[in-house]
């Protein structure tokens, strides 16, 4: 069994497998739970200034999007930061944490953005002994309406200036979380660098409104005939969450920065595709929400199994080692030439290629006598699309051709060369070939 | 109550309980989340081969894909395009045999889109609304005579009466529906669903049923041909093949249908007399669902006997493990010799029989099974004399359901072609509608 012992920051954990600032973390209850089902570490629910409390609605905070037999794909909330008075949250961590040493306590925090409310709230953090602090730049609903949020993630020079006052008044790691809620997501990681973060989490959940009430005419969830954006999450978000955590650990400014991986992270392969794209922890929500603390342990043992089955001893052994091969589309080798072949042993005869390529792509398949799909090199641009559409996984797959082949469809011979755009005769920018 | 023991053919012999039960709906209707899980399931195929095995042709994937997307009365309305009785059809159809059989999933994993029961789920939905998606067109002032209100008779009806015809239809029995108010298994149409179906699809209006009225004995064709515009004649098979052994004519020997129309047509199936050892001869649907229904209804032991082998039975392999998990034995290669009893049907006398290059033969070696009763289910045939040109015992139709008469169509079991199923009924009806239209508004 390969071990998971996770050291991030400095932080050890057991795992990699944290619990995101959420429900799940949001009292000593659940996260004493949450440590016995097996979990790493928690990001406790986030804290906010001294005095009386955040409210939340008391109608419905969740709206959600289905798969197939109602399995929930994507999940949006429109709930704030915790609505518990702060004392008791922090003697709640400060117990925890002294109970658990060998997890993670990380408090998640939003004050307003000024020196002072974090210059008071800090020292009280600090005091509970908890590993390290996670500035909450990311909820899209509510708190940003009141400047706090991601109406200073999304600024970058607020997250400069509010990652240095707390690394002026905290001495333990400081973790930044960034909003996905902006156009490029390497300005505001930049920023949480240059202000001195040890490290960044992403992503915060995205602006969404999952659905509308047709009779009500309003967004949902709807309360009292009136719905707001929300913020999404679960598995339908890890596509966008993936790209924006490639583009921070190849980006010059920030590259080598620890990342802590969030967004629709499910399984152990999805946690282990966050971690090879340079995740050293990832954190999980939504999935924990919909099946219980008792997932982590599918996580736990399936990234074990596939760490000992490719020979890993520790994380640190493939954190990072996809990031390499994420690079720009005009360095993508042009003569790399593939077709799509049919199985006809697997095929079951559903036509779904057919109609696809036919329809909307390239007009690539024959359809024969007694149902035969075939497909006809001449047209196949090799997209994918039947592989994608085709519901018997592997039916459908892509050959490369071989160097020396004629390629069907352009009538060239392929060659083993390397070659991309920059160097393309059709690009009008390219520059000659040395 | 009777025991289930007793001798001879007595009524009673279960509980009203377990007669409930076991005349309860075979397939139950799917909930809104079974159904969704089930649609999901269909992958929407280029060019369905279920639809091609459809004899309604009916657009399969475009209805499942209506119930995942919430809307059942949609998918109800791209049935009922094709097929007026697809509620019916969802209930009786052997899709076994049919759409399901070639269902991509099937094929792939023996576990087929749940066709039928997504069918029941959809028209059910339309049904409940208690109105049709149709109105008739503008009328046309022609008038057109039916004979028969069984599928092929109220398909051709209500595709004419939509088109702004006027439809008479003449029925010979007390109520419409045809065998699937009188024939079908009583468990695969439970709740007084045939007659229901009968009055949603007459609200379309337009359509008359005159019952009672039988052809060759209250009315002949000539005289519908002088009246009506056109005639359609769906009339089923009304008249059975007879068992021609001995002893054929004692009490407790009868033909499976009449068994089978009595016990359709009795609200208290607890008042119906079964015997006690049940004989069925035949290899048909008919000769399954009169055995399952003695079993059903307590015969203690129910053998059906087919003089070939189980593959030329025209029952479904679905239909004999249905039997089968019922209860019901079947032996194949036997044949009838003679029923023995005196006063009443006691022993049925068999033979067994080879079977060489489609020549049968009587081994010579005999046996005898108690039989208090015996159920003859070995075909159906045309009754009564129409004047029409017949073709192995049917009428001889070309195309959409033309006889050899000029103004008459013919659809349905008493046609040449088709499976003698519900669902080819309907299509011919339908078709034979189609084609009754055309040539009338080309004539002008
Ligand atoms: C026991 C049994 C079980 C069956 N089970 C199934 C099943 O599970 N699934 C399936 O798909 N098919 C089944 N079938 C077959 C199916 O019922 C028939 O194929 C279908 O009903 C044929 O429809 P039709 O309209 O041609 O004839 P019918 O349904 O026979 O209707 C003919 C109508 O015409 C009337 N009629 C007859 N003669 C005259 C006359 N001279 N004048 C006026 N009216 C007349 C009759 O009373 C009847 O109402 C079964 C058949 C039987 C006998
Ligand atoms: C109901 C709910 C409340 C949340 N509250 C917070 C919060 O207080 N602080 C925070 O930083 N993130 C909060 N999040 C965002 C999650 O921590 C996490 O970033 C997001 O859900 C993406 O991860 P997932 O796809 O695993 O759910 C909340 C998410 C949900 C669903
Ligand atoms: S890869 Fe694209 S172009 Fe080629 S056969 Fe598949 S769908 Fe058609």
């Amino acid at each position: 069994m390969a071990d998971l012992t996770t050291d991030f920051l400095g932080i050890k954990s057991i795992n990699p497998f944290w619990l995101a600032s959420a429900p799940p973390t949001d009292k000593e209850y659940n996260v004493r739970r949450a440590f016995e089902a097996g979990w790493g570490g928690v990001v406790w629910k986030t804290l906010g200034s001294e005095g009386p409390p955040v409210v939340n609605v008391n109608g419905p905070r969740y709206g959600a999007v289905y798969g197939a037999d109602r399995r929930l794909l994507g999940l949006n909330n429109i709930e704030l930061i915790t609505d518990r008075d702060l004392y008791v949250n922090l003697e709640e961590i400060r117990r925890v944490k002294a109970d658990y040493p060998d997890r993670a306590v990380i408090v998640s925090i939003m004050v307003p953005c000024e020196e002072d409310a974090w210059k008071a709230i800090l020292p009280l953090v600090e005091e509970t002994g908890a590993d390290g602090i996670e500035l909450n730049f990311g909820c899209p609903h509510g708190m940003s309406e009141r400047g706090m949020g991601s109406a200073v993630g999304q600024v970058p020079e607020y997250i400069q200036m509010v990652t240095e006052w707390c690394k002026k008044y905290y001495s333990r790691p400081v973790i930044v979380k960034l909003t996905p809620n902006i156009t490029d997501i390497r300005k505001p990681a930049a920023a949480a660098h240059a202000g001195g973060a040890d490290a960044v989490s992403l992503i915060n959940t995205i602006n969404s409104i999952t659905s509308v009430d047709l009779d009500l005419m309003a967004p949902q969830p709807t309360i009292d005939g009136k719905g707001s954006h929300g913020g999404y999450c679960g598995p339908a978000v890890k596509p966008i969450a993936l790209s924006m955590v490639s583009e921070i650990a190849r980006a010059e400014e920030t590259r080598g920065m620890p990342i802590s991986g969030i967004g629709g992270i499910t399984t152990w392969r999805d946690a282990a595709e966050f971690m090879v794209m340079g995740c050293g922890t990832v954190q999980v929500c939504t999935a924990a929400m919909t099946y219980g603390f008792k997932v982590v342990q599918e996580m736990a043992a399936g990234l074990s199994q596939w760490m000992d089955e490719k020979g890993y001893a520790s994380t640190a052994d493939f954190v990072g080692a996809a990031v390499p091969n994420v690079t720009d589309w005009q360095y993508l080798n042009l003569n790399y030439v593939t077709k799509a072949r049919i199985d006809q042993d697997l095929c079951i005869s559903c036509g779904r290629c057919y109609a696809a390529c036919e329809d909307t792509s390239h007009q690539a398949i024959w359809m024969h006598e007694g149902r035969v799909f075939e497909v006809n090199d001449a047209e196949c641009v090799a997209c994918n699309l039947c592989v994608d559409v085709c519901p018997v996984e592997d039916c459908i797959t892509m050959e490369r051709l071989p160097g020396g082949t004629v390629d069907a469809r352009t009538g060239k011979v392929v060659s083993d060369e390397y070659a991309n755009w920059t160097t393309h005769p059709n690009n009008p920018m390219a520059r000659a070939a040395e | 109550m009777t025991s289930p023991f007793a001798p001879g053919i007595v009524s009673g012999r279960l509980t009203p309980d377990d007669l409930a039960r076991n005349f309860g709906d075979l397939h139950p209707p799917l909930d809104a989340h079974e159904a969704h899980v089930a649609a999901d399931r269909c992958y929407f195929c280029y060019d369905a081969p279920c639809v091609t095995a459809c004899p309604t042709g009916i657009d399969i994937p475009l209805f499942i894909r209506q119930i995942a997307t919430g809307q059942p009365e949609a998918a109800g309305k791209t049935i009922f395009d094709s097929n007026i009785l697809g509620g019916m059809c969802a209930r009786v159809c052997p899709t076994e045999e049919l759409c399901e059989e070639v269902c991509v999933r099937e094929v792939a994993e023996g576990k087929p889109v749940e066709i039928g029961r997504l069918q029941r789920y959809a028209t059910d939905s339309v049904m409940a609304t208690g109105r049709q998606p149709y109105v008739r067109a503008e009328p046309t002032g022609k008038r057109i005579a039916v004979v028969g209100a069984g599928p092929a008779g109220l398909a051709c009806a209500h595709r004419l009466a939509m088109k702004g015809h006027d439809v008479t239809i003449f029925e010979a029995r007390d109520k419409p529906g045809g065998l699937n108010e009188y024939g079908i298994a009583a468990y695969k149409t439970p709740g007084g669903f045939a007659q229901a179906e009968v009055e949603w699809l007459l609200t379309i209006g337009g359509i008359t049923i005159q019952n009672g009225k039988a052809l060759g004995a209250d009315l002949t064709l000539e005289a519908l041909q002088a009246e009506y515009d056109a005639v359609f004649l769906g009339m089923g098979l009304g008249g059975v093949n007879a068992l021609a052994v001995d002893g054929a004519d004692l009490p407790g020997v009868g033909p499976a249908v009449q068994f089978i129309a009595d016990l359709r047509q009795s609200p208290d199936k607890g008042a119906l007399a079964v015997g006690r050892n049940v004989v069925v001869i035949g290899g048909g649907m008919t000769a399954i669902d009169a055995a399952v229904q003695s079993r059903l209804l307590g015969a203690e032991n129910v053998t059906i006997v087919y003089r070939r082998g189980r593959e030329a039975m025209s029952a479904s392999t679905w239909e004999q493990d249905l039997a089968a998990s019922k209860g019901v034995r079947i032996l194949t290669h036997v044949q009838p010799l003679a029923v023995h009893g005196t006063g009443g049907a006691a022993e049925i006398e068999l033979e067994y029989t080879s079977d060489v290059g489609g020549k049968l033969t009587g081994t010579g070696e005999t046996f005898r099974l108690p039989a208090d009763q015996v159920l003859q289910a070995i075909g159906q045939k045309l009754a009564g004399e129409t004047g029409l040109t017949l073709e192995g015992g049917k009428i001889a139709v070309t195309g959409p359901g033309r006889t050899s008469l000029d103004g008459v169509w013919a659809g349905g079991d008493c046609a040449l072609g088709g499976d003698d199923l519900t669902v080819t009924a309907v299509a011919e009806g339908r078709d034979a509608a189609e084609d009754i239209h055309s040539k009338l508004m080309a004539e002008g």
